[in-house]
């Protein structure tokens, strides 16, 4: 299991768009991954869940990745946060 | 054979299949199902088709405008796919027996109403991205219709009205002429009819009835006539009229490449009206000199969420780079009055003629207006851009929207983006107020274009939406006229050149007017530009001048 924490840089947070994009990118790897913000956490392949959460610019989120190929998918996961989001 | 006579607001002469179009009902049935397995199966079905032509949308989108527009249809096609949508969706079936179409609204309602409660307001918006997706599942399993028409073959497509978004979504090679029941000559549907180049009928009431689907339907936009199932004597006249149209298009083809010149050499620029990227080819196609009205309002008619500045460049610069060089004005947003956009969130207002609409909403909510002139700016190094403002009535506006323009310059600049440093600004002569005080406007723009049809209704305080207004709403009337000329010449004094780019300068009867007080170009439907080249060859404005400027004056014409 691999985890890392990220602070959310985009003004608008986690909407539709960057959600969608999120999903596909996390569609790629085997590994289950969970973000959590808080007492809440839902499985990153949700997308109306994740954007339920109303992730918003200056939260902090935990991201777990858990499965086969973890260190990979982890990795290329936090690029894209620090790219996208 | 039946013959129903409507109003003819786009000329020519076509035969089709009729069809009515299909708009999605918007209350869905409740029922009890016993076969729940089944029912889930439906379902699934639905949702596979609605994913499959989502695809297809952001393919589309894709290839018209780029990876940030398709995104929002793949995720909405990840929306349909989700995974507590669908458990949601799945329990009301299994456990509670509903039908589909109800489990699908039902949990549409639920997930709507989660985002709308949240306290973030572009959360709360993302509530019509739920309703969306779910009506498109809805339309699959009920059989209607996305974008109104399922025909192989092309059809005379007849309508109670379409909305502008509905008409943006119309798959535009399936349609041959337009009837509508209700509309105005300056309606979406009209305007659209005209780009296409094809015939239209307005304001026929309930006259042509459901039965008439299917049969052949002959339409002739001159005369606003309808005929079903002609009979062969009136056929063939029609036919004939056909080939005559035909004929007459090959004679106007050998103007292309001509310049429009009178025949004493005053020259004038005839340039178009278009409302998407799409309409560039029979701009091209009809040998226009350049764009004198690029509508922007289409992108945001188009998508469900405030376009991106990445969309919107993208867009614009299609337009620019396809246009090769030769001049594009682009109307920044016009909406509002008769154009609603449902993200915009406007309130409802009494009177939205006069309400928030165009130039008003962006300097409101300048963080609209701020994304469209970056994506502009950024658009304008990619061929000829001219920036135009809708709505004005006071000089302040223009001032505030320049200084938006200098602002977004500046941080372009510091970002290394490159953008055209000769970009001229303009604005739209189309309220009293700014016709009466263009000789103070001149001094702040590099252009005007008069919106006839909305200068028309101001003027005359006439409803141009309104078909009983018919004979009230005058384009010619002389208040409409002289002020086109004031303008004109207040234009002229300040070194600025003024255009026309309302339906009226496409109206042969006014060339001679228009020739005469010195309009400098005319913006026109593409299919209009060689027949207004025509006319303006064959004029002599030293033999007419005089005379229009008297008739502006004249008793006989002041009543």
């Amino acid at each position: 299991m691999k985890t890392f924490e990220y602070t959310i840089k985009d003004p608008v947070g986690i909407h539709a768009r960057p959600a969608g994009m999120l999903v596909k990118e996390i569609k790629k790897y085997a590994s289950t991954v969970t973000i959590s913000k808080g007492e809440k956490s839902v499985n990153a392949l949700k997308l109306m869940a994740l954007m339920g959460m109303g992730i918003k610019q200056g939260d902090t989120v935990k991201v777990t990745v858990e499965g086969a190929d973890e260190d990979t998918a982890a990795a290329e996961i936090e690029a894209f946060f620090k790219a996208n989001l | 054979m039946i013959s129903i006579q409507g109003k003819g607001v786009s000329t020519g002469v076509a035969i089709g299949p009729l069809y009515f179009y299909q708009r999605a009902k918007s209350t869905i049935d409740r029922k009890t199902v016993k076969d729940t397995a089944a029912e889930w199966e439906r379902f699934k079905a639905a949702q596979a088709k609605a994913v499959e032509q989502l695809g297809e949308l952001a393919e589309k989108a894709r290839r018209e405008a780029g990876d940030s527009a398709a995104l929002l249809f793949e995720t909405h096609q990840m929306m349909a796919e989700d995974l507590d949508y669908e458990e949601s969706i799945q329990g009301l079936i299994q456990d509670e027996n509903l039908n589909a179409e109800a489990a699908v609204s039902d949990t549409a309602a639920q997930f709507a109403e989660m985002f709308a409660s949240m306290d973030d307001p572009y959360m709360q918006a993302r509530a019509a991205d739920v309703k969306d997706v779910s009506s498109r599942i809805v339309a699959v399993l009920t059989g209607a219709i996305q974008g109104g028409i399922d025909s192989s073959v092309p059809v005379i497509l007849i309508a109670d009205d379409l909305a502008p978004s509905e008409t943006v979504q119309l798959d535009k090679s399936k349609i041959l002429g337009f009837i509508t029941e209700g509309g105005s000559g300056s309606s979406h549907t009209a305007i659209l009819a005209r780009t296409m180049g094809i015939p239209a009928i307005i304001g026929v009431g309930k006259q042509v009835k459901p039965e008439c689907a299917g049969h052949e339907v002959i339409i002739d936009g001159a005369k606003g006539e309808i005929i079903i199932d002609a009979d062969p004597a009136t056929r063939n006249v029609m036919l004939g009229k056909i080939e005559e149209q035909k004929k007459n298009r090959e004679m106007l083809e050998r103007l292309k490449g001509k310049p429009n010149v009178t025949k004493d050499g005053q020259s004038i620029r005839i340039y178009c009206n278009i409302g998407s990227p799409d309409d560039v080819a029979p701009v091209l196609g009809n040998d226009a000199g350049g764009i004198g009205l690029f509508r922007s309002e289409f992108l945001y008619l188009n998508c469900d969420d405030y376009p991106s500045e990445d969309y919107q460049f993208e867009a614009y610069k299609k337009v620019l780079s396809d246009m090769e060089g030769r001049e594009v004005v682009i109307r920044t947003l016009d909406i509002g009055a008769d154009k609603q956009i449902g993200y915009f969130n406007l309130p409802k207002e009494e009177n939205p003629a006069m309400g928030n609409r165009a130039l008003r909403i962006c300097l409101n909510r300048p963080e609209v207006f701020h994304t469209q002139l970056r994506a502009l700016y950024r658009a304008s190094a990619y061929g000829k851009l001219l920036i135009m403002f809708p709505m004005v009535t006071s000089v302040w506006e223009v001032r505030e929207a320049k200084k938006m323009c200098e602002r977004v310059k500046k941080e372009l600049s510091e970002e290394g983006i490159p953008y055209s440093e000769d970009v001229e600004i303009g604005i739209m002569i189309e309220t009293p107020a700014a016709a009466v005080m263009s000789d103070r406007l001149a001094k702040e723009v590099d252009f005007f274009s008069c919106g006839t049809n909305d200068l028309t209704q101001y003027t005359l305080a006439c409803d141009r939406q309104n078909a009983d207004l018919g004979r009230f709403f005058n384009p010619h009337h002389p208040a409409v006229l002289r002020l086109l000329k004031m303008v004109c010449d207040n234009a002229h004094k300040n070194g600025i050149w003024v255009g026309i780019c309302g339906e009226l300068g496409a109206d042969l009867t006014l060339t001679d007017t228009f020739l005469s007080i010195g309009i400098d170009e005319l913006s026109v439907s593409p299919r209009a530009v060689l027949p207004l080249r025509q006319k303006v060859r064959e004029t002599t404005v030293a033999k007419v001048r005089n005379k229009v400027l008297e008739d502006l004056l004249s008793d006989e014409n002041s009543i």
